[in-house]
């Protein structure tokens, strides 16, 4: 084919236009939403059992992204509920989503293991929707996309670092999720976080093909490494050793800005708790609510803190609110908090070992089989 | 080049300036090039002095190569040195300093010492010496010596501690993969077929502009391909203007390349069979998958690199030859590395495969040993090419015995037809399922490459066929 440069500079332009125009109908359609929902999990490759996430991929086969819609398309949740389901969704952090734990040492995969079944027969299938950030807000964004699944119990484990009113807006999960989360903050007066304007907003560019590029690859990479996960079962990476999570510790008292003994009520973010309850139970589940079992260290200056996330008397003033509001919202309540010997934490003062796991497992299938709602029991 | 300008008159003339500029520039650039993509090293200054090593032995090459005198030597010599000169101030000025690094500065008088004592040898090899088979021989040693050190771990290690040693660096921490020399497998190729040629007397003569383009192109300095000295300054000599055409060829090449390379291949590389999932996974199924995976990977990646090295000789009025022609297509093993890799095939067709076996023939030894030692021992010898270890000498083994196999079978099946010739149905059926063994005695082949050590590659085979590991 003979060209010109004339011709040359007329398809040059072309192309321009044509990039220009595909870049501007994407900003204007944003398919990102629609396209998270499509998914090879369930189709070709087996469904994760936790939300995707992961800092290093190319090791974990796992990664971290932001897209709702594609975190939980690939989760075993997206799975039609079965008749005979009783549906239970545990949120959390790092420590439910089970941080050095195999799938099947995570909460959720031990009470699975259980075969539980309710006092009416039905079979209870416990999904792992734990996050590893500490932050109610991200549970409470990660709860509004589960109800759309059906849940007929919401377990949410909760630990006082989650509680910061400061902190709860400040990672890109919920940053790049302004609309869910500006329609929370609207829906339950959420007052602690509703002064926190800090949403990013996406601009016309960011929203483009160009700016989208990233989210793009990001669903790319968690389709393609699904394949790597169904070949290994591999989805976080695990390292030989580590640091154990400290237990002596410094003495100081502050906590997140706060001496002993001022930890005023609107610091914490009880109303993102109190919201997630009432929308679990507008959904029709029924809401629980565990304190996570913590590292209660032994070690030096022991004394003045727990571990090194808590100062006693933050922590001991946090267990105190936490049980009075259980109480004065009729939650179901179960404080796990030194239910773990210290033996049974791994890299910080919430990771379970598998052993650890199994001891927080059992107390919550003991109390599961004890509540008053359908009942549950082992087989 | 006065004649051909004043027999065109005006135009010609500017075609000839075109044609200048472009020689000038692609030997600049390829000069500038291997310096700027050599990858950093441990060794302090390695990186300057690697390209200016590949430089040296460029030029000594072409001046032992070279019959005649040539007046375009002195020129291009200072054209070279001019070039060198200016790579070495970069590492000494501002602000080009701190592109290299603080360490990467060498010393101007020993970079002198080296270029001077390159340019005497090359002076008295140019004029002094008539090529003669022992000094030719003498260079392809040489060549296949530092290929065979920097393919061997351990000599490739001995000769870290050496550089090390001369830059006062700890030699207890030297390491085979401090010595990463750019390109030094294809420049060493090129060079022993331009050695190689010229002791046959098929070589043209070359200025030592033409040959320092040809030995690193830069286009080529990563992943070939290996193009013939003859036929690459025919297309230097051939009159050229810059052109929408060969613009336009090549933008549409280097554009193809990059999305195999960069979408393809390296979305592929995800879920491709590597070191450590080879390990990990405990279903054959999806290993199969990962199996696959890689070896159109490695294709995409290979040819996509190819595809953008043609597209830039293409944009310059060069025209590389191809290195991929549908591999994975073809329905045995023969046409699959006639089509594979095909200048490197070509070239170990040409400088050994046919001498070893006109030599083995001479000695009336019966054919099918002769092709069994021909063919196993080259593919033995390009697996050895990527590296100097079991699996690649695995690989080789696997590809020559299986091209073996298939001459034997294409023998037999000569004498003893399996199917009506008549029949094209048939015919195609058999072809298919020629192209899908072939396919997978490939991609099982790649098992040996994609991972180094030997129990692993054998643990992946097992998972492949079902046995549990």
């Amino acid at each position: 084919m003979r060209h010109t440069w004339r011709a040359l500079m007329r398809l040059a332009l072309k192309a321009a236009l044509m990039v220009l125009a595909v870049n501007i109908a994407f900003a204007l359609l944003n398919p990102v939403p629609a396209l998270g929902r499509l998914s090879a999990y369930h189709v070709l490759l087996p469904p994760r059992l936790r939300l995707p996430f992961g800092e290093t991929p190319e090791r974990a086969y796992n990664l971290s992204l932001f897209d709702l819609n594609a975190m939980f398309a690939s989760h075993a949740i997206a799975a039609p509920k079965a008749k005979d389901e009783f549906r239970v969704v545990l949120l959390g952090d790092s420590s439910t989503w089970g941080f050095l734990l195999r799938p099947e040492d995570t909460l959720s995969g031990l009470l699975n293991a259980m075969q539980l079944r309710t006092a009416d027969g039905r079979r209870v299938c416990v999904y792992n929707l734990g996050y590893p950030i500490m932050s109610l807000a991200k549970d409470l964004l990660i709860l509004r996309q589960a109800m759309s699944h059906q849940p007929d119990l919401v377990i949410w484990l909760v630990t006082l670092e989650s509680f910061p009113a400061s902190a709860q807006l400040t990672h890109p999960l919920v940053q790049r999720n302004p609309e869910a989360m500006h329609a929370l903050t609207i829906a339950y007066h959420l007052r602690s976080i509703a002064d926190q304007a800090r949403f990013t907003h996406a601009s016309f560019i960011e929203r483009t093909f160009w700016g989208q590029r990233r989210a793009l690859a990001d669903w790319l990479r968690l389709q393609l490494y699904g394949v790597l996960w169904a070949a290994t079962g591999i989805d976080q990476y695990y390292p030989e050793s580590y640091e154990p999570a400290q237990r002596d510790l410094d003495p100081t008292l502050e906590w997140k800005g706060f001496h002993p003994p001022q930890l005023p009520e609107d610091a914490l973010a009880f109303d993102v708790l109190e919201a997630g309850a009432q929308l679990a139970r507008e959904g029709g589940a029924e809401f629980m609510l565990v304190n996570e079992p913590i590292l209660i260290s032994q070690g030096r200056n022991s004394d003045l803190r727990y571990n090194f996330f808590y100062p006693r008397w933050a922590y001991d003033t946090y267990r105190q609110r936490l049980a009075e509001r259980a109480r004065q919202q009729r939650w179901h309540y179960l404080d796990a908090w030194n239910l773990v010997p210290p033996s049974e934490f791994t890299n910080s003062a919430v990771h379970l070992t598998p052993r650890g796991s199994q001891l927080l497992a059992e107390q919550l299938a003991a109390w599961l089989s004890a509540l008053p709602l359908k009942g549950s029991e082992r087989r | 080049m006065s004649l051909v300008s004043s027999a065109h008159g005006g135009a010609a003339a500017h075609a000839l300036s075109h044609q200048e500029l472009r020689n000038w520039l692609l030997f600049v650039l390829s000069v500038v090039a291997i310096f700027a993509l050599q990858p950093s090293t441990p060794i302090r200054q390695l990186d300057f002095w690697l390209p200016l090593f590949s430089l040296s032995l460029s030029t000594i090459v072409w001046a032992a190569t070279t019959p005649a005198p040539n007046r375009a030597a002195l020129r291009d010599a200072l054209a070279l040195g001019g070039v060198l000169v200016v790579m070495l101030a970069s590492r000494h000025l501002e602000p080009l300093a701190g592109l290299w690094g603080r360490a990467q500065a060498p010393s101007p008088i020993g970079a002198a010492i080296v270029a001077v004592a390159v340019a005497g040898a090359a002076f008295a090899l140019h004029n002094y010496f008539t090529p003669k088979a022992t000094s030719l021989a003498i260079l392809t040693v040489t060549m296949l010596g530092l290929l065979i050190a920097l393919k061997f771990a351990p000599a490739t290690q001995a000769l870290s501690a050496g550089f090390r040693w001369m830059q006062g660096q700890s030699i207890a921490q030297a390491s085979a993969i401090d010595v990463q020399w750019l390109g030094f497998s294809y420049l060493a190729f090129r060079l022993v077929h331009v050695i190689r040629e010229r002791a046959t007397g098929k070589l043209p003569a070359l200025s030592l502009r033409e040959f320092i383009t040809y030995a690193v192109f830069f286009p080529t300095l990563i992943a070939g391909p290996i193009d013939r000295a003859e036929r690459f300054v025919k297309d230097l000599r051939a009159g050229f203007t810059f052109n929408a055409d060969d613009l336009a060829e090549g933008a549409r090449r280097i554009a193809w390349g990059l999305f195999k390379k960069f979408v393809l291949a390296d979305t592929l590389a995800l879920i491709a069979l590597n070191e450590v999932n080879a390990t990990q996974s405990h279903s054959g199924f999806w290993t199969w998958v990962m199996v696959y995976a890689f070896a159109l990977r490695i294709f995409l990646d290979f040819s996509g690199y190819t595809d953008i090295a043609i597209g830039v000789a293409r944009a310059f009025g060069v025209k590389l030859p191809e290195n991929f022609s549908r591999p994975y297509l073809k329905p045995n093993l023969t046409q699959f590395w006639n089509s594979w890799h095909m200048t490197l095939a070509q070239w170990f067709r040409a400088y050994y495969f046919n001498p070893l076996t006109r030599a083995l023939r001479q000695r009336g030894w019966a054919a099918p040993i002769i092709i069994a030692i021909a063919q196993i021992s080259t593919m033995l010898l390009i697996g050895l090419w990527h590296a100097i270890t079991p699996n690649f000498a695995i690989w080789g083994l696997w590809h020559g015995v299986g091209l073996f196999v298939h001459n034997r079978w294409a023998e037999w099946t000569k004498s003893h037809p399996l199917l009506p010739s008549r029949s094209a149905a048939l015919q195609q059926v058999a072809s298919a399922a020629g192209t899908l063994l072939t396919f997978h005695y490939v991609a099982l082949g790649w098992v040996w490459f994609a991972v180094s050590d030997t129990s692993t590659a054998l643990g992946v085979l097992q998972s492949l066929i079902g046995w549990q590991r």
